[in-house]
Parts: C-alpha cells; structure tokens; sequence
C-alpha cells in the first residue's frame, strides 16, 4: 500500500522522520489508542483525520510525549530518527518534537517578542542580538513579522485570534524543532487566518516535518501529502492523500469521507 | 385553550396580572439585595469614620516622630510603634511567605497525592486556628529556648499566621491558570520547575498577590500573637533579639489605660493602622498593575 502510495505521487520513497510501531495509550483504564503502527515522512505533511474521539489527539500527543503530561500511559515504541523517544527525556523530544495547539495559547504576561524568545530563554539562551534575529526570522517564517515589527512590545494576547496562532507557531519554531505537531490549529479561526496557516504550513514542510490533525476534510485535502484516518482508537487507513480521497481501500473511510458518519 | 374561570389572572402566563406579579418579585428581590449589601457594609463605614474622626484630631507630627512619654505627661507618639510593626511585618513575610507561596505551588502542581491532601488539610486546620494559640506556640518554640521576648519570636508566630493564607491562595490561584500554557510551556522543552517557575508563577501573579496582601494586612492587625512574643517596647529598639513595640499592643496598652490622653494616642494608632493598611493595599496594587492588563 504505502509503496503503490510513491508511484503515484511519483518520487522516490522519502525518509521516516518518526516511526510508531504498536502504540497503545491509556487514560487510567481507558483504553484510548489500539496497536497504531504508522511512518512520518520527513519533510511531509502528515494529516490525521477521524470523527471526534477517535484517538487523533491522543495518538499526536504521544509523539512528542505529551500524553503522559494528563497522566496517560504509552505502550509501544515510538522513533525520531532511529531512536526510542521513550528511552530518553521528555524535555529533550518536545525540544526537537514542537506543538501548535488548537486554541491559540500565547503567553499572556509576555510582550510579542518575549513569547517567541521564550523558549530560547527559558533554556538558558541570553545573548540579546542573537533573540532579536531568531524573533524576527521566526516571525517572518510564521508570516507574521510585517503585521507585528512595530509593535514587539505589546502583550502577546493583544492581537487577533490568527495572528495568536502564527504567533504561537512562530514560538515554536523559535526553539528550531525537527517535527512540529499541530492539533487543529485553524478549528478556532476565520477563514482568511486558517487560509494563512495553510498557507503556512506548505512552506513550512520543506524545513520541517509536520503531523496536523484536523477536523476538516477539505483542509487535509488542500495541505497534507499523506492522510491518516483513525476510528475508534484504531488507524483504518493511511495513505497519499489524494489517492484515499479518491479511491479508499476500506468501507469505513469512504463512509467517513463522504460524510456518512462521523 | 378557553380562560377558565377559576383561575386568577395572576396565574395566567399571558394575563397583565402574572406580569405585574413577575414585576413585583423582581422589586421585592432587589430591594432585599440592595437591604443586605447595606447591612454588609454599615459596620465597615461606621468603623471607618468613628477611627478616623476620633484618629484624626488626636494625631500630629509627634505621633510619628516622638518616642513615647512617661506616665503624667502629655504629647510624645509612638515612632518605635510604627517601625516595629514594620520591622515585625518585615520579619514574617520573609519567613512566611517563601514557604507559603512554595506550599501552594507544590499543592497546585504536584499535590495530587495522599501528602499533598494531608498538607491542604493541615493549611485549613491550622488557619482556623486561634490566633492567641499561635502565640502560645511561638512562646514555647522560640521565647522559652531564647529565655527573652524577641522581635523574631513575634515575626515567627505572624509567620505562621500567614502560612496558611498565603498557601491556599496560592494554590488556588495557581490552579485557576488555564492548563493551555503549562502545555505550551512544555511542549517547548522547557522542563517542568521551569514552566512552573517562570509561566504560570507569572500569570497567577496577580491573584497570589492579593493572598499576600492579605496575609500581611491581617497580621499587621494582629495583637494576640504579639503579646507574649514581641511583647512591646516603650523605648526604641530595631533589634530583632530584643522586645519591640508594635501599632497593635501599643492600642492594647493604651486604650485600657486610665489616662484620657493615652486614650486618645490609642485612636490615633488605630486610625494609623487602618490608613497603613489601606497604603498597603494601594502599593501592592499599584506593584502588581500589569503592562498588560486584560482589555
């Protein structure tokens, strides 16, 4: 499947960025994740889609082990680049593994320009001209800086919704991850701001790799190159995302896209 | 449906009557609001100005600056009172705040465990705890192995008055910072103590504030726990191994006093107490008054 997947998007087989093989994951005696085995290809996008409660969420916040932060527990193994993220750190995976979440969530007791040094800061980065030119290259990677260069100083929670959320990807380029998980990052904007994260996120792949879940057919059809589809804690499906909107193999994934459930 | 005679237009859901009743409650309930609130409120107003008008012609210059007089003669103040409740404020928030705020961080972040509802139970117990008993303990732990009255002994027992206070509070506030940024926090890769430390500690900063504040406005008004500790001074001292005067047992002393003049010195503490009190309040307001206070 996944190598019929390459001939028609016609390139040669890119690189797993992360590999999660078995995973199961559990909140207490919730059984919330079943034997989910999937690649992330470098330098993709990755789209997970699924009726609500079907694990998505849970399955993105393994990966940069965030699940274990609401008291969840992983069975499984999980790689970034060959390694078993379980076997090191957590600080040092969402380091490298960043997150985008669904609300826009900047710092509110920092200015614009504090919320994306922060992560620099906070681990022990100083050198002030060396803030100042990762702020702005992050915040011209975000598409933000021409909105916000004249107003660094003001609270992170003064500007619109959109420009929160590019503020918050901007912050998490800021610590310059491999991977950036984004948990329906538009679900809570206007249609012209989830335009610019689309937008966004396109540009994006040819630096990083990018897992997004998303409640919206369409927006995986527009961004991702592979889509996944979960259903009741199991993947159903992964493949090139168009060939599963067109021609998906199994009965439930076409039932979902064609919006029969769900 | 017809109008059934029987029943009153009162009743009737569409009839003027019902809305005319609907409209009469709505008076009865705003009126026994508005009754309540002032209930609240009279002793507060009446307290206030009785202090201040009988504070306000009995203070001068000398209250701040002059020491107290011996018996049988007149003027003097109370300038050893009013840097010994500092000195004694000063004392037990250096002591009692870093373990309360601290307290309330670890019940906030980590305390979801048997130790955790221990301590959150003992903080409840121990801030119901009489004040003058405070004072006893801080009598046995530190007066009696230092075999004198100490400006520490009183700053340890206003120390563990705060304690309490200031740990829930603290907590609570904590608690009320949505979990959004702690996750944004740690999804950066910054580790937990930091996150704590460095964006949630912030945000909650305004609300921790105010248990402060609180903390330390109650024990300025604290006479009981000071009695038998700090003890009070006539004379000048800012040491903290030796007995000091305080506003509040400098009232206790004069106001039950024979003397009408010392009488009136009492008013006067007291209407400098309630006026320090509000300064507090308005310093740490202003202290705390954010660059980015919510639109």
């Amino acid at each position: 499947m996944e190598l019929s997947d390459h001939v028609v998007a016609g390139g040669l087989p890119p690189r797993s960025k992360m590999v999660a093989r078995e995973v199961n994951a559990f909140f207490g005696r919730t059984h919330a994740l079943r034997n989910v085995s999937l690649d992330v290809f470098e330098n993709r996008v990755l789209a997970i889609i699924g009726p609500s409660g079907c694990g998505k969420s849970t399955f993105l916040r393994c990966l940069n082990r965030m699940h274990e932060v609401a008291g969840g527990t992983v069975k499984g193994t999980i790689t970034l680049d060959g390694k078993n993220i379980f076997d090191s750190d957590a600080v040092n995976i969402r380091r490298r593994v960043g997150m985008v979440f669904q609300k826009p969530n900047p710092f509110p007791t920092m200015s614009i320009f504090d919320n994306v040094a922060a992560g620099l800061r906070l681990n022990g980065v100083h050198n002030r001209k060396k803030l100042q030119e990762v702020v702005e290259r992050c915040l011209r990677q975000a598409a933000l800086w021409d909105e916000v260069k004249d107003s660094l100083s003001k609270s992170g929670a003064s500007i619109s919704g959109g420009q929160q959320q590019r503020l918050c990807i901007a912050r998490t380029l800021a610590v310059d991850p491999d991977v950036i998980l984004m948990d329906e990052p538009a679900s809570a904007l206007d249609p012209i701001s989830t335009a610019k994260i689309e937008e966004l996120i396109y540009e994006l792949k040819s630096k990083y790799t990018i897992a997004i879940v998303t409640h919206n057919m369409q927006q995986a059809a527009r961004v991702s190159d592979r889509t996944a589809f979960f259903y009741l804690g199991e993947l159903v499906e992964i493949g090139d995302t168009k060939r599963l909107f067109t021609t998906p193999e199994k009965k439930q994934t076409e039932d979902y896209i064609t919006g029969r459930f769900g | 449906m017809e109008c059934d005679e029987e029943v009153p237009d009162r009743m009737r859901l569409n009839g003027k009557g019902y809305f005319l009743w609907r409209k009469a409650k709505n008076h009865a309930m705003t009126f026994f609001s508005v009754l309540c609130l002032l209930l609240a409120v009279a002793p507060l107003v009446l307290i206030f100005s009785y202090t201040v008008l009988q504070g306000i012609t009995a203070l001068n210059i000398d209250f701040f600056i002059q020491m107290p007089k011996p018996v049988g003669e007149t003027g003097g103040g109370m300038a050893n009172a009013l840097v010994g409740t500092a000195i004694l404020i000063g004392l037990g928030g250096l002591m009692g705040l870093p373990i309360g705020i601290m307290a309330g961080m670890y019940l906030a972040e980590y305390g979801d465990n048997p130790l955790g509802h221990l301590v959150r139970f003992m903080a409840d117990v121990l801030s119901g705890v009489p004040s003058i008993v405070v004072g006893v303990v801080a009598y046995i732990i530190v007066v009696l192995p230092m075999k004198h009255f100490s400006a520490f002994a009183g700053g340890v027992a206003l120390a563990i008055l705060m304690i309490p206070t200031v740990t829930r509070t603290t907590e609570e506030m904590i608690r009320l910072v949505p979990h959004s940024y702690r996750e944004a926090g740690l999804a950066l890769g910054i580790p937990r103590w930091k996150t704590t430390l460095r964006i949630v500690l912030p945000t909650a900063l305004k609300g921790i504030t105010t248990g402060v504040l609180l903390a330390l406005a109650r024990s300025a008004g604290e006479t009981a726990p000071l009695l038998f500790t700090a003890l009070g001074n006539r004379f000048w001292s800012t040491s903290i191994g030796q007995p000091i005067g305080s506003l509040t047992v400098f009232i206790f002393d004069y106001a039950k006093a024979p003397f009408t003049d010392w009488n009136q010195q009492a008013w006067a503490a007291s209407f400098v107490l309630i006026a320090l009190i509000f300064i507090l309040s308005l310093v740490f307001r202003a202290v705390t008054w954010s660059k980015y206070e919510e639109r």
